[in-house]
């Protein structure tokens, strides 16, 4: 299940990257939330109602899509861009260790 | 609602200024049958009351002000039975770290003279620190406990002390900044911006960074300056720190709330009190930062989403201006709390009812008197974190 | 006004079609402004430029605008040598004198004498049930998923808002191969013919709106106009939108919605920067007061583009260019008064096809008035509009900022950038007041989260 279906552009190098500790590919030049949403439907959950979020504005302004990596940096998903080995998380399986 | 000049509104109580001071000592009057008029030159809280850090801490006052200080300690435990709200308060504990010996012969030294006063802290070594607060860094060389202490949400305590007063039937004018005062011989007499004139026996300035402008209508001698605390928040964070957190010195203060925020004190933004306008100082929000995460180095991954300062006002001594007026009858000044007012507003309230209803304050607060200012400048005490 | 200091250094905020025009114009002058985009690439958000090494043409990626993104790009080409660019940095506070920057996880500041804020615009959209939903988004980050990445929603989106972007966005989707299942529009055909007269003065964009209607019917997609509200369901994600019209309410199954109803101006600089605010009728907003060349209340600040403003891609580039026109003559510097009077006569012209478009795509006026009590307004703090209203009930809130400081309104991560404008007309319909009366929401560094570690950095630094 994916938010994003890739049309154009797909002939870039291959970036590798982790999300909720499952190796996934990515392309060069993508987000991390293009990486991310296009093998899956959310970004993270919310704080209080741990409702599902996957960004709205994709420009850095709703502040919706920060993700974390495992080891605790925030990351804004729309821009910043997949890096290989980035080890990301999104809430939708609950990682042994996730920190604070 | 149209109001003519000669119209004049009677009451026992004048109070100028709708922070704490002022609406926590317009409840106790109600609560003692005096009819009170509240005048807020904007809106009530909105000042030092409203944008201040939130401690609710007796530790590392001096020691003057623990007879207040405890005093208020007993009204904040009943704090939901008096204003019908809790405003957030936790008795989450206060922690006052260690960075060297030296700071932890001072909590030592500290320690042993609050016990006088019935204020009993618990000091702890840096491995007994981190056993019970393994998200304490190691930068810490130790720390004092102060286990009933803790922290609330100034807006909404200083919203609910105002609420509570006009529910007890205070009269409080906002928008209403006041234009001149004057005292005929046995009444003060007060006119505010928008031309209504309040005329009353006593009259209470809790006008906090403004008390000393207010206080000098009335040829009082008095030394107060606008200081600017410098305020950091952070994006919700899983829970992490349990208690109210400060350091020797004052470098920091932090706390985290229950919706996972924590909110961060320390040094100094910039204002004009003429102005009324203020605004941080990001080298100062730096500072604070890095002190914070050298305490509690989990955070150094968290993002700072809002930053601010606020208005407040203080005395070079650091003690707040408690008490009667050297030069007027009837005048209470409540005003100068040097950014440590927040936990002691429920008593001050009290202290001033009593000081209209019987003529004197059964808690001592000789030290704040106004008068003092009138002589050299008596030596510094700390009165902060 | 003050005397031209000795050396102005001007930086110029946004790189999009205002800042890019208004460096150029400064450039001209022999001046060597300092132009910091929070972005990658030069171009703003219209003329969004992907990643290098990305291969789509112009005409791919900006179809009929494609000249003017072709001709904005070079012409910041040739200027890169001459400015000081600052890309993928972020300006996050705003004081006389002096900003605050981030970059690379960085803090850096920067003095300055002068401004231009050129910060551009965001969708405007109003909250509905569902619009927290993974798979809702707005019209323009479809269109950047598109455009900057090469990638639709998936599944069958639907679009629905209003605005010149509804149909551009659902063409360009529909022939990118996203499977555009309805394009749903709040105004009324009606509407659009009332504002005939003044949508006429600007024929190509106009013929250009006609042309994807056109094109967009004859594919078979359903467009459908006079749409009332509309609610998102789902419960991972979104699986179908309902409608309502003249009464009736239909439900269409889906995987994605991209919704937007026009744009709403970035103001936060602004306002740091100590510029004095009028409430805007047509925009609905709180915009900064700017005179006919871009001159704002604070000497030394100017403000180009729709970060003051909407008035479109064009518009912008001319008010860029105005605006450093301005400065230029504030500066002592030769420039041509005649080429100003020309260039505010043409801005002007243009908010009258701006006054058309407004007719023909009116905002929803009642929703404060009828959503449920259960419909989160705050997308970060999760804050509902009846907690809002039981504030003003109970509680006796007016004013925008205490509603703030006593429901947690506007206190997430984004500081109220999308809900503030939401939160502020439900107090309007909850007190009576107009929206202009509830207030504005106090804007305070940093205008966008930055990490603690950064600070921790900055200290290090010192």
């Amino acid at each position: 299940m994916s938010l994003l279906r890739r049309v154009a552009e797909q002939e870039r190098a291959s970036v590798s990257f982790w999300l909720d500790g499952k190796a996934l590919s990515a392309r060069a030049g993508d987000s991390v939330l293009t990486a991310v949403l296009t093998h899956a439907e959310q970004l993270r959950r919310t704080e209080f109602t741990g409702a599902p979020r996957a960004g709205f504005c994709l420009i850095g302004c709703c502040q919706d899509c920060w993700m974390r990596s495992e080891d605790g940096v925030a990351v804004r998903a729309c821009t910043t861009e997949i890096a290989e080995g980035m080890r990301l998380l999104s809430g939708a399986v609950p990682v042994a260790g996730e920190n604070k | 609602m149209s109001k003519t000049a000669d119209k004049v509104i009677d009451t026992d109580v004048a109070i100028i200024g709708g922070g704490l001071m002022g609406t926590a000592a317009a409840l106790e009057l109600r609560r003692q049958q005096r009819s009170v008029v509240v005048l807020e030159q904007g809106w009530c809280g909105a000042q030092a009351s409203g944008v201040n850090y939130g401690g609710v801490r007796r530790q590392g006052r001096a020691v003057c002000q623990l007879p207040l200080s405890q005093r208020a300690h007993a009204i904040w435990r009943r704090l939901e039975q008096t204003i019908g709200s809790d405003g957030e308060y936790i008795a989450s504990g206060h922690l006052k770290l260690a960075r060297s010996d030296a700071d932890m012969q001072e909590l030592i030294a500290y320690r042993d003279m609050a016990a006088a006063y019935g204020l009993e802290l618990e000091l702890l070594e840096a491995d007994a620190l981190r056993r019970r607060y393994p998200w304490i860094g190691d930068r810490a060389y130790g720390a004092s406990l102060c286990a009933e202490d803790g922290h609330a949400n100034p807006r909404l305590i200083a919203a609910a002390f105002a609420r509570a007063a006009e529910q007890a039937g205070a009269r409080l004018l906002q928008q209403s900044a006041v234009r001149e005062c004057s005292f005929d011989g046995n009444y003060f007499v007060l006119i505010n911006s928008r031309g209504e004139r309040v005329r009353s026996r006593f009259l209470l300035n809790c006008s906090g960074a403004w008390g000393k402008e207010i206080a000098e209508r009335f040829g009082e001698t008095v030394s107060e300056q606008a200081i600017y605390p410098n305020m950091c928040v952070t994006e919700p964070l899983p829970p992490l720190m349990n208690l109210s957190l400060g350091v020797v010195g004052g470098a920091f203060y932090a706390r985290q709330v229950e919706r996972g925020n924590v909110v961060l004190g320390g040094g100094r933004g910039i204002g004009n009190l003429a102005l009324d306008a203020t605004r941080p100082r990001a080298s100062s929000s730096f500072k604070a930062l890095a002190a914070l995460t050298e305490m509690v180095p989990a955070l150094r991954h968290a993002l700072v989403i809002r930053t601010w300062s606020g208005v407040e006002g203080e005395t070079p001594d650091h003690q707040p201006v408690i008490g009667p007026s050297a030069t007027t009858p009837g005048l209470l000044h409540a005003f100068g709390f040097s950014g440590a007012g927040f936990q002691l507003a429920p008593a001050v309230g009290e202290v001033l009812a009593e000081l209209v209803t019987k003529g004197e304050s059964s808690t001592p607060i000789e030290a704040f008197s106004i008068k003092r200012f009138a002589v050299p400048q008596p030596s510094k005490e700390e009165s902060k974190v | 006004m003050n005397a031209s200091p000795a050396s102005p250094q001007v930086v110029i905020i946004g790189a999009g079609p205002a800042g890019v025009r208004a460096a150029q114009t400064l450039v001209d002058a022999g001046l060597r402004p300092i132009v910091i985009d929070e972005n990658r690439r030069a171009g703003g958000q219209i003329y969004r430029q992907p990643p290098p090494g990305f291969v789509r043409s112009k005409k791919e990626l900006y179809g009929f605008e494609a000249a003017k993104a072709e001709a904005l790009h070079s012409s910041f080409e040739q200027l890169r040598a001459k400015i000081d660019y600052r890309p993928d940095t972020l300006v996050w506070n705003c004081a006389p004198g002096q900003l605050d920057l981030l970059h690379a996880q960085r803090h850096a500041e920067q003095t300055y004498t002068h401004l231009i804020l050129c910060t551009g615009a965001l969708d405007r959209v109003m909250p509905f049930p569902g619009w927290t939903l993974p798979g809702v988004y707005t019209l323009g980050a479809a269109q950047v998923a598109l455009k900057a990445q090469g990638c639709v929603l998936d599944g069958r989106v639907v679009v629905a808002g209003s605005g010149p972007l509804l149909y551009l966005l659902a063409y360009q989707y529909a022939k990118a191969g996203a499977d555009v299942v309805a394009v749903l529009d709040t105004a009324r055909f009606g509407d659009k013919l009332r504002a005939l007269p003044a949508l006429l003065r600007q024929p190509v964009t106009f013929a250009k709106g006609l042309y994807f209607i056109g094109w967009l019917r004859a594919k078979g997609i359903p467009l459908i106009d006079g749409v009332e509200q509309i609610a998102a369901d789902g419960k991972q994600s979104i699986q179908s939108l309902r409608w309502t019209r003249g009464g009736k309410t239909t439900e269409i199954a889906c995987d994605a919605l991209a919704t937007g109803f026009g744009l709403r101006s970035e103001t936060q600089l602004a306002e740091l920067a100590g510029c004095r605010f009028v409430f805007n009728e047509l925009n609905q907003q709180w915009l900064p007061q700017r005179d006919d060349a871009g001159r704002s209340s604070v000497p030394g600040v100017y403000l180009a583009g729709d970060g003051s403003g909407i008035a479109g891609a064009d518009a912008a580039e001319l008010s860029g260019r105005a605006a450093a026109l301005a400065l230029l003559q504030d500066l002592g510097l030769p420039s041509s008064k005649a080429e100003s009077r020309q260039l505010a006569q043409t801005l002007r012209s243009n908010l009258q096809f701006r006054q058309g478009l407004e007719t023909a795509f009116p905002t929803a006026v009642h929703w404060a008035r009828d959503c449920a009590d259960d419909l989160v307004i705050c997308r970060c703090e999760e804050i509902t509009a009846g907690e809002l209203r039981r504030s003003v009930q109970q509680e006796g809130t007016v004013e925008i900022n205490r509603l703030k400081a006593l429901t947690r309104v506007g206190m997430g991560r984004c500081q109220g950038r999308v809900c503030g404008a939401a939160a502020a007309e439900i107090l309007a319909h909850a007190t009576g007041v107009s929206v202009a009366d509830a207030g504005r929401l106090r804007v305070q560094a940093p205008v966008k989260p930055i990490p603690v570690s950064a600070a921790l950095a900055a200290e290090e630094q010192i």
